[in-house]
């Protein structure tokens, strides 16, 4: 049991971006219920407080529902989940793209270092 | 469920323990009282249960003051190893069922189940690993306002110290109790906390929520305590 958790950002900011991760990797499916708050909790090896504080983050952020008595569930928008996956592409791109141009590589070069490294030489 | 402590200080003889400590403590939270050996954590503790009296100030719990009575709503884990030897598990679990009216006997038989311990088996015949694990069938056994740990990793293994982990998660009825978490073995308990209370020469010298420590400061409650006790000369 038990994960390891970095220290500079919130634990269930952590388990926030574990779960979204998951859900766009398609390990977990829309419609999908997730484990209760002591379940999860005792899986990560956290306090139930802070899987609590988790699962409101990913309500607000619409990418779990809770129905009443039955539990928490991965949304089934499918819209909404594509969407998901998109934005974590971008920004993985975005901070890409940002690293390279701080170490001095135009968006040119960095096209052409991307499709040589892909073996898509031109 | 409430633990005050007001303006509480305690000596042994000449040795301050406790100087003006002022902590309360609410149910459905997780608190780790976390500081050096001879910090003060374990006479805190004391206070709490009964087993020793402030000198000055008032130890409450729910809103009435700790007495040795208070016993009855508080589960203690001591460093100590307080078993007969002689007896089995099955008739330790027995024993302490007859002291203790809250001992909830089907919880002790689920997590002696969950933790691999032989009811049959003498307790002098069980490994370090295996009495440290009974200790904490006894302490988490019981349907208490409070659950009050002192040092529940010391001289464990890794695997060990994971059940326990497991089982306080899997065990503490968040609604109606209390933890608090004596302990210089900060690693261990670091994600488990809502609350990180730091003691040194039997002063409070910082309180923070764990998830805010990370959110405003970027530390973890390990990186928190350290800087703490270069500040303090240490």
């Amino acid at each position: 049991m038990g994960e390891e958790f970095q220290a500079s950002k919130p634990i269930y900011m952590q388990i926030v971006d574990k779960i979204t991760n998951e859900i766009v990797q398609g390990k977990k499916l829309p419609g999908e219920k997730l484990l209760s708050v002591r379940e999860m909790a005792v899986q990560m090896g956290v306090n139930p407080n802070t899987i609590q504080r988790t699962y409101s983050e990913l309500e607000r952020l619409n990418i779990v529902e809770t129905r009443r008595g039955q539990g928490t569930f991965v949304s089934d928008n499918t819209a909404l989940m594509e969407e998901l996956g998109r934005n974590m592409q971008d920004e993985i791109i975005k901070s890409f793209i940002q690293k390279m141009e701080e170490i001095g590589v135009d968006k040119r070069h960095l096209v052409r270092l991307l499709q040589k490294y892909l073996g898509e030489g031109e | 469920m409430s633990f005050v402590l007001n303006n509480v200080s305690k000596s042994y003889g000449k040795t301050t323990a406790l100087k003006n400590i002022n902590l309360s403590f609410e149910k459905g939270r997780i608190y780790g009282l976390l500081g050096p050996n001879g910090s003060g954590k374990s006479t805190m503790l004391k206070l709490m249960t009964g087993l020793v009296f402030p000198d000055e100030g008032t130890v409450m719990l729910n809103e009435e003051p700790v007495t040795r009575k208070s016993s009855e709503q508080v589960a203690f884990l001591t460093e100590l190893d307080m078993f007969y030897d002689g007896f089995t598990v099955g008739e330790t679990v027995d024993y302490v069922a007859s002291q203790f009216a809250d001992f909830n006997v089907e919880k002790a038989s689920r997590l002696l189940r969950e933790l691999n311990l032989d009811s049959k088996k003498k307790v002098n015949s069980l490994s370090k690993g295996n009495r440290g694990r009974l200790k904490l069938v006894m302490t988490l056994a019981r349907d208490t306002a409070a659950i009050l740990l002192d040092e529940p990793f010391s001289g464990l293994d890794p695997m060990v110290r994971d059940s326990i982990v497991n089982s306080l998660l899997k065990y503490i009825d968040f609604e109606n109790q209390v933890l608090i978490i004596a302990t210089h073995e900060i690693t261990e308990i670091e994600s488990l906390l809502d609350e990180a209370i730091a003691i040194h020469y039997g002063e409070i010298t910082a309180k923070e929520a764990v998830e805010t420590l990370r959110e405003e400061q970027g530390l973890s409650v390990l990186q928190w305590f350290k800087q703490l006790s270069i500040g303090i000369g240490e």
